[in-house]
């Protein structure tokens, strides 16, 4: 077994090709681009939560210094795209309900319902502070566990008989019925909010009544470039985004959200370009959050540690226009060895904005229930948590009665426990003391399906003998531009100096958004096979120049140069290879995708993490002291920023699972955490020292380059092993996050 | 401690601070003056912005002197990124909670959201482009990237002006006391334990920084 630790990073592991432009300020993100004639907007949004809008007064803001347009229903301009029709009388598929500025109906507080565009930013600020809108009130519902005798199946799933999010059920319900040890327990998950360090941001620009431009932050330039074109029926090549430099975004970008549309109407409206960029106060209410969601988990298993039967029921909720679905209870399908397993999934619809995916979306959320109930369970049994786990371990997928593509999970286990020193820990709650303070530690698994979308790639061989590698892949922050250059230098035999990645602007060659994981499984795949292709050409091209190359050896790559065989001490340059052949430029594009093996394998990421907490016991304060976290995610590609991206879901799970609470005020039906004060997320003094581990090895049936995704699962089960060690260190079970001293005194 | 001016020549500088106090004073006034008054006292050249006059402001950005005429409701930061194509420094939050817009105002960090830049006549301000030395990186600029102390890069230059401040001010001599110190700058990707690294690092190879 290959493990490697980057705990001391000595690998040959490229540190990141934009490094320099991020520490000394250059990379240009969304709100940063310079364009002429640059007008700015701000959003005024709804104060109440539901009813209609009866008059907007903007007359005052019209006539403030710098005032270019004040837009709302009233007079925004038709969205060509949008079949005339009333708002939704039914919930829709996300991306397809709202409109802005359309009509005066208010769906949440903190709608849009209008937008001031003006000269400057400060003459926009006070303008939208002079518009005054009154409404016609409806009662709100905005409280979750006041109305969840309104949640059932999604309409979306009752229309769709295949849907996943279908009721699911494998063996004998009595086995869980009867089993001898059962537990049964509500998990609850308050919303929260990804609140990524830059604010969601668009320039939008018209270069002609036809063609438009925008640098918008988010995850997808090709998905957000097809909506604009329907949106405002143009062909696709009229419409470019761009999004070269993102500041975070966790799922916050996935979709193209209302203000997207606004600045891009506004722009249109006023004929100038418009620049948007939201307050944080309206992160809150624009770009989605981790739904509210409680999960109910029946676990049954034998004295001896089997597990009988898995039910795993969950409801989140969703807006009144939109359903959002996420795999909240799916993984306990899969994740281990249950003849009865059960699931349901549930909607409850509520007068706020739609949620979106969070990273680890759904498996985050059910994973800390399920990961929680195992743990709950194995202390029923008297059985080590962890060893609970190895007797359930699911050789195959249960699921779907499939051969897993690869899983090293155990050894992920095994690694893991002897790094963390799992086997000296004392099973009785409580019991150690460390400083005053009480010591627990836990432990959680983690996984997440695997994500492939077809994608291209092109790489163009420069007359020196750089490359240019493109596609039109987005990096939020794992590093996806150094991941592929190390792709493509490998793979070229050319030092990743002399290459250059280009991704984030949508006239690049197709590729999937980032999320899901799905980025290195999918473009690293599309970038190894343009490279290829490109080596195969350069092989053709420098055989044509050289009788060597005619004995019938097969021809290597290595330096930036070809050679005959192995054994060829005389190798032809790249550069000199073009030259020959009187090439400017020689170029390469192709496409990757899955193909049988995904009917023959389930495909997963895996994973596991180890925790230690501190708890005051005065105080209810928890501190996590040390964290393990170990991965199996076939090859790893880079793992200077692989091991970052881990650290990173760490974080996000201390989050999750110590302060991350978005509270609603439900007279109002609005958020009173809306801001970084009062939305707590981690900050330096709350993340201790986290040791990262990977199996490296690589999932061959996957891709052809051996690797899965890591984004998700370095999340997704961290809040379980938090919650799971405060319970060891407390002997108080903390079943609704976010753990907070008041839960614990 | 005292703004260091050497760097403006001292008759602008004194045209600067006369035609500041004297604006500074006139505006005091109008808030309690007739509404036509404050019509009529405008003159063109400092029309309005909005409902307030313009302001001349002198300040020396990066070891450059800049004399502009603003909206006295520009914070620092946005003077940067909006007029003077500073976009090094970031807006992440612009109530003070983030960190992201740090800034040096004559050495010491500084939050530039919560900094109207009229505030800052003949200061020396120092953002992230400031930083390195021409071509040549900041130790610090360095080690963020020896160490990956950060993802999506955006709370980067604040963390990193912080980070320079930390060690400057001495307060960097264990890991505890760095993220104690660095608690106000938030990273949402969770680049922590990594910018903790860098900033030992650099400290204890003891580099001018």
């Amino acid at each position: 077994m290959n493990r490697k630790s980057l705990d001391n990073p000595s690998d040959n592991s490229l540190s990141r090709v934009d490094g320099a432009v991020k520490v000394t300020g250059t990379a240009t993100y969304s709100a940063e681009y310079v364009v002429p004639e640059l007008a700015h907007a701000v959003l005024v949004t709804s104060t109440i939560a539901k009813g209609s809008i009866t008059a907007i007064e903007s007359q005052e803001a019209e006539a403030a210094p710098g005032v270019l347009a004040v837009i709302s229903h009233l007079n925004a301009i038709e969205v060509p795209g949008w079949p005339a029709r009333k708002q939704p009388a039914e919930r829709a598929p996300v991306g397809t309900a709202f409109r802005v500025f359309y009509d005066p109906l208010i769906y949440f507080d903190g709608q849009p319902v209008a937008m001031v565009v003006a000269g400057t930013r400060e003459q926009a600020v006070h303008a939208a502070s002079l518009v005054r809108v009154t409404y016609r009130k409806e009662i709100h519902q905005t409280h979750f566990e006041k109305n969840t005798s309104k949640a059932g199946i999604p309409l979306n799933v009752q229309r769709a008989k295949n849907s996943p999010f279908q009721d699911y059920a494998r063996g004998d319900a009595a086995a869980l019925t009867n089993a001898e040890v059962r537990i049964e327990a509500e998990y609850t998950i308050p919303t929260q909010h990804h609140q990524p360090l830059e604010p969601h941001a668009i320039i939008a620009v018209w270069e002609a009544d036809d063609k438009l431009t925008v640098y918008d932050k988010n995850q997808g330039v090709k998905s957000a470039q097809g909506q604009l074109a329907q949106a405002f029926k143009l062909p696709r090549e009229k419409v470019q985004v761009v999004a070269t430099y993102i500041g975070g975004a966790f799922g916050s970008g996935i979709r193209v959200w209302p203000h997207t549309m606004a600045a891009v109407m506004a722009a249109k409206q006023v004929k100038r370009p418009v620049k948007l960029v939201l307050g944080r106060e309206q992160m809150f209410t624009s770009v989605g959050y981790r739904p509210y969601t409680v999960q109910k988990l029946t676990l049954g298993a034998s004295k001896t540690g089997q597990l009988a039967g898995i039910m795993h029921e969950g409801t989140g909720q969703t807006s009144a226009y939109e359903e959002h679905l996420e795999r909240t209870v799916l993984a306990s399908r899969a994740l281990y060895a249950s003849a009865y397993a059960a699931t349901r999934y549930r909607l409850l619809p509520l007068d706020v904005n739609t949620p979106t995916w969070m990273r680890g979306p759904g498996d985050a959320t059910g994973m800390f229930a399920l990961e929680s109930a195992m743990d709950e369970l194995a202390f029923a049994l008297k059985m080590d948590p962890l060893e609970f786990r190895l007797k359930n371990y699911a050789e195959s997928d249960p699921e779907r009665n499939l051969p897993w593509s690869a899983k090293s999970l155990r050894e992920c286990y095994e690694l893991g426990a002897e790094k963390f020193g799992w086997k000296n820990r004392m099973q009785e709650p409580r019991s150690v003391k460390r400083g005053g303070m009480l010591l627990g530690s836990g432990m959680a698994s983690s996984l997440y399906g695997f994500h492939r979308h077809p994608s291209k790639a092109r790489a163009l061989m420069q007359a020196d003998g750089s490359v240019i590698v493109q596609s039109a892949t987005m990096d939020i922050g794992p590093g996806t531009g150094t991941a592929m250059t190390r792709i493509a230098a490998k793979v070229l035999g050319v030092n990743a100096k002399k290459i250059r990645f280009e991704l984030g602007h949508s006239a690049l060659p197709d590729a999937p958004g980032q999320n899901g994981s799905s980025t290195i499984p999918s473009v690293g795949s599309a970038v190894h096979v343009v490279c290829e292709a490109l080596k195969s050409k350069l092989v053709t091209l420098a055989g044509e120049m050289s009788e060597r190359f005619r004995s019938g050896g097969q021809p290597v790559v290595r330096n930036g140069q070809v050679f005959s065989s192995g054994e060829d001490k005389e190798g032809i340059n790249y550069s000199d290879i073009l030259k020959y052949h009187q090439l400017k430029e020689l170029e390469v594009t192709e496409e990757s995708k899955s193909g049988a093996e995904r009917d023959q394998y389930s495909m997963y990421s895996f994973g596991c993490h180890f925790v230690e907490v501190e708890v005051d016991p005065l105080t209810g304060e928890v501190r996590v002291t040390r964290v393990v976290t170990c991965a199996d995610v076939g090859t790893i590609i880079n793992y200077k920023t692989a091991r970052s991206q881990s650290i990173g879901g760490v974080v996000g799970g201390i989050g999750m699972a110590l302060m991350e609470h978005s509270a609603m005020d439900h007279r109002f039906g609005r958020y009173v955490t809306n801001d970084f004060a009062s939305y707590h997320i981690p900050v330096h003094a709350d993340v201790p020292p986290i040791e990262v581990y990977y199996i490296d090895k690589p999932d061959v049936h996957v891709n052809p380059i051996g690797s899965k995704g890591l984004g998700e699962i370095a999340i997704v089960g961290v809040a379980g092993a938090i919650a799971n060690a405060v319970f060891h260190a407390t002997g108080k079970r903390v079943r609704e996050l976010p753990i907070t001293p008041d839960k614990l005194i | 401690m005292e703004p260091d001016r050497d760097a403006i020549p001292p008759d602008a500088e004194n045209e600067d601070r006369r035609f500041f106090l004297k604006q500074s004073m006139f505006i005091a006034g109008l808030s309690m003056a007739p509404a036509d008054f404050l019509q009529a006292a405008l003159a063109p050249d400092d029309g309005p912005v909005g409902n307030a006059v313009k302001v001349k402001l002198s300040l020396t950005v990066n070891g450059k002197r800049k004399r502009i005429t603003i909206d006295p409701r520009m914070t620092l930061l946005d003077l940067l990124r909006e007029n003077l194509g500073l976009t090094g420094t970031k807006k992440g939050c612009d109530f003070g909670q983030c960190g992201a817009c740090t800034v040096h105002v004559d050495g010491r960090r500084t939050l530039s959201c919560l900094t109207f830049a009229v505030m800052q006549h003949g200061a020396k301000i120092t953002t992230i482009e400031g930083l390195s030395d021409g071509e040549k990186l900041h130790p610090l600029q360095e080690a963020f990237i020896k160490h990956d102390g950060f993802q999506c890069g955006y709370c980067t230059p604040g963390q990193i002006m912080s980070g320079v401040a930390c060690i400057r001010e001495g307060c960097a001599g264990s890991a505890g006391e760095v993220r104690e110190y660095m608690s106000g700058n938030l990273c949402r990707c969770g680049a922590y334990p990594n910018i903790v690294d860098a900033i030992l690092e650099v400290k204890k190879e003891g580099l001018k920084v």
